[in-house]
């Protein structure tokens, strides 16, 4: 205890001295999150300055080994520095599939070599990764899916489509889902494999949504080569590490509803919540979850204090989070004076220029509800 | 009375859903004036449509030349403008204020033009970001012989693209309704396209001279001209939603008839078939009850502003989870605009604001009820 203490305080006097102010305010709009990748672009220099500070401590990444560019901190450490980083208000230094997704993964079931050469381009944000998982044939049903991976001998073909691919226009390589064999049972025959979305064959095509924004992509493979040694794990066991890396995704997004933990919608909004009895009383019943949900996560944080995978409640955890991140929009949407008119205004599309629609980061809520059907 | 349509009633509806599926249906109206970035977001050749079929006059009394028919029957062809998300003045002008103008001297004035489908009329009453008609500030001051106009007004629905605008101010009688027509001096209008497309406007009125002719009944009489145009709009608005949800639960349901997952059509899997269930229950029950609105309205009955906020509420919960489940089923096709779906998650975030919301109207239902 006395070492968390001190681990404590020093964090707060490293955080104090070396977070910018800038990157101490709220997250106004998607352009205030950073994703890293070969072409960053960065708001302003305060943005990279947190980013590459925080990477070069491993902070990017707490809870990685040293090693692979991680913090090498305890699960304990890791919950007090974010809880620091929370105190002041500061924002997530790097947004990333790398970290949220692909990391836990390679971790898990990368070889060596492979945890050497992604893990720290990751935690130093160089590299942007997008998922290709979804296939227009195969959504909750993730497992039909078809994108066909041959073995040439001295490389892998891939031939195929994805789609609903977030980023991939933006990203600079993919985990993907690949089927390397034809004849066994559809869980069994794929592979989880990795490449440069620069590789010839690759094409994508960004997909307008209903917010006027284009997130996400369809991902086409032509005859894409990819190096033997970029498959995760065992060959046709793909399965097992794209449902391992599935927990993590769930535990990212069942975060990313609220900024923090512990947040009070209502306190925030007292003055308008005062003037509308039935407001407060749903708001009241949304604060009555965000003040419990914490002591789930804290259940989670020791679960994987044991090292233990995920468990199927996580996802259940998932599908709460979501709904929550997605009840105070609703609330909002009707009450624009609290939500800064984001309902009855169209922000969409009155920015709907092509070139300033690829720059739109996505729109989580829904997805969340979409992907909560994912097979385990 | 009975809750099923009489034969007049299904040959109106057939009429409104003919036209509407067709000339009003998403890719004629409302892709159509979203996507050229019209100023009106509505069309206009549309709305003359509505007046040679007769529509334009369905409240307005036969002796000023209109069909005399009632709310009913307005909840009807809302109900299909509510089904193809048709852009069109038909609830503010042909429903709201035509109740406003019945009995007033500003019949002569303006109903011809707005039966031929020609003049929009427009409803100033919000001033804050909600629906609020009890809180109302612009102020009408006494000026020679008539009115002088000053304070601000939001979310005008149609209000860049009206002839004339109905606003609602206080004078030292109490509230009162003005007529005000477009172009009035010290009358500044913005603009704003809301996030079904539509176009809603704020208003400054500064210092807006009007003469007594331009009062709406009587000076200081404004709140009984409120109670009537309100319940009007509000029951409309309910068809419309119910129109609105109906259709996005249509359209769900055929999506959950066509994709396949696990071998299977997801429609098949029993989690959404209860789901599916639940939303077409709660449908009907919205659909009687704004009937059940428009039918009290129309006999004038003491209670019907109680069953209009039932309506107006049911409705308005009814819609948003038919549209939150039909995007949601969807799957990631749902989110893109290439689909219809995601346009009437949109159509309904306005309209259940219009008129008031859902919250709104509960807390007016306790407030009859006595608590
Ligand atoms: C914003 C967003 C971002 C995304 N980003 C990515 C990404 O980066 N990479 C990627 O690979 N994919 C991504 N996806 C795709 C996502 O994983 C799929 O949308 C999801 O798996 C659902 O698949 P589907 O869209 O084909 O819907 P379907 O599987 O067709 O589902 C349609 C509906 O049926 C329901 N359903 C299906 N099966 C059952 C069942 N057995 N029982 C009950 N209900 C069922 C679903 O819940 C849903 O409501 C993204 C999606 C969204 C919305």
């Amino acid at each position: 205890m006395a070492d968390l203490d001190s681990f404590r305080a020093d964090t707060r006097a490293w955080l104090e001295a070396n977070c910018p102010a800038e990157m101490r305010e709220p997250v106004r709009d998607e352009s205030d999150a950073c994703w890293g990748g070969r072409n960053a672009k960065f708001k302003s220099d305060a943005q990279k300055a947190w980013m590459d500070r925080m990477a070069a401590r491993g902070w990017t990444v707490p809870d990685w080994p040293t090693e692979y560019g991680g913090g090498g901190l305890s699960p304990a450490e890791t919950k007090t520095l974010r809880q620091e980083m929370a105190r002041i208000g500061a924002r997530n230094p790097l947004h990333s599939f790398g970290i949220s997704m692909l990391g836990p993964a390679l971790l898990k079931y990368g070889t060596e070599e492979q945890k050497k050469r992604f893990l720290p381009e990751i935690a130093r944000g160089e590299i942007r990764w997008c998922q290709g998982y979804s296939e227009p044939n195969a959504g909750s049903d993730l497992a039909s899916l078809q994108t066909k991976c041959e073995d040439k001998g001295d490389h892998w073909l891939v031939n195929g489509q994805k789609v609903w691919t977030s980023y991939a226009d933006k990203a600079d390589w993919i985990f993907c889902l690949v089927r390397t064999d034809f004849s066994a049972p559809k869980h069994k025959g794929i592979s989880f494999i990795l490449f440069d979305m620069a590789s010839p064959g690759v094409s994508t095509k960004p997909i307008l949504l209903i917010s006027g924004n284009s997130p996400f992509c369809e991902t086409f493979f032509d005859d894409v080569q990819v190096p033997k040694d970029q498959v995760v794990g065992e060959v046709d066991k793909g399965w097992d590490v794209a449902k391992y890396l599935l927990g993590h995704e769930r535990e990212m997004i069942s975060g990313m509803g609220l900024g923090g933990n512990s947040g009070s919608l209502g306190e925030a909004f007292a003055d308008v919540v005062a003037q509308d009895p039935l407001l407060r009383a749903d708001i009241a019943r949304f604060d009555v979850d965000a003040l419990a949900c914490p002591a789930f996560d804290d259940e989670i944080c020791r679960h994987r204090a044991q090292q233990a995978p995920p468990r199927a409640g996580h996802g259940r955890r998932r599908l709460e989070r979501a709904r929550m991140g997605q009840r105070p929009l609703e609330e909002g949407q009707g009450r624009p004076r609290m939500a800064a008119h984001q309902g009855q205004f169209d922000r969409g599309r009155d920015q709907r220029g092509p070139a300033r629609n690829r720059r739109q980061a996505h729109s989580r809520t829904p997805r969340s509800l979409t992907h909560a059907a994912l097979p385990q | 009375m009975p809750l099923y349509l009489n034969d007049d009633q299904n040959m109106l509806r057939d009429t409104a859903r003919e036209l509407m599926g067709a000339e009003g249906s998403i890719a004629n109206q409302l892709r159509k004036y979203r996507d050229m970035e019209c100023k009106d977001g509505f069309g206009h050749a549309l709305w003359k449509q509505f007046g040679e079929l007769g529509l334009t006059g369905i409240l307005v009394d036969e002796a000023d030349g209109g069909l005399g028919l009632g709310h009913v029957e307005a909840g009807i062809v809302l109900e299909e403008i509510g089904r193809n998300l048709t852009p069109s003045p038909f609830l503010v002008t042909a429903v709201a204020v035509v109740e406003a103008l019945r009995g007033t001297k500003l019949r002569e004035r303006w109903l011809p033009g707005i039966l031929a489908g020609e003049t929009v009329a427009a409803l100033a009453i919000d001033e804050g970001a909600k629906h609020r008609p009890e809180i109302i500030e612009a102020r009408a001051e006494r000026s020679g012989n008539g009115f002088r106009l000053s304070g601000k007004k939001q979310f005008v629905v149609q209000g860049a693209s009206a002839d004339v605008i109905l606003v609602a101010a206080r004078s030292d009688e109490g509230i009162t309704l003005f007529a005000v027509e477009k172009g009035a001096h010290g009358l500044d209008v913005e603009g704003v396209r809301l996030a079904d497309s539509s176009i809603g406007a704020r208003m400054t009125f500064d210092g807006v001279e009007v003469d007594s002719d331009a009062v709406v009944g009587e000076v200081g009489g404004g709140e009984a001209v409120l109670k009537r145009v309100l319940n009007a709009g509000r029951a409309g608005a309910s068809s419309e939603l119910v129109g609105l949800g109906s259709q996005a639960m249509a359209m769900t349901v055929d999506y959950l008839k066509q994709r396949k997952q696990f071998g299977k059509l997801i429609g098949e899997f029993q989690a959404l078939q209860h789901r599916a269930a639940h939303l077409y229950s709660e449908l009907e029950i919205a659909r009687s009850a704004a009937i059940k609105a428009q039918q009290l309205l129309d006999e004038g009955a003491e209670d019907a502003e109680l069953m209009v906020s039932v309506a107006k509420a049911k409705a308005g919960r009814t819609s948003a989870l038919a549209v939150q489940e039909g995007v949601q089923m969807h799957g990631g096709i749902g989110m893109t605009d290439e689909y219809d779906i995601g346009l009437y998650m949109k159509r309904d975030r306005v309209l259940n604001e219009l008129f008031g919301d859902a919250n709104y109207h509960a807390d007016k239902v306790a407030r009859m009820k006595g608590y």
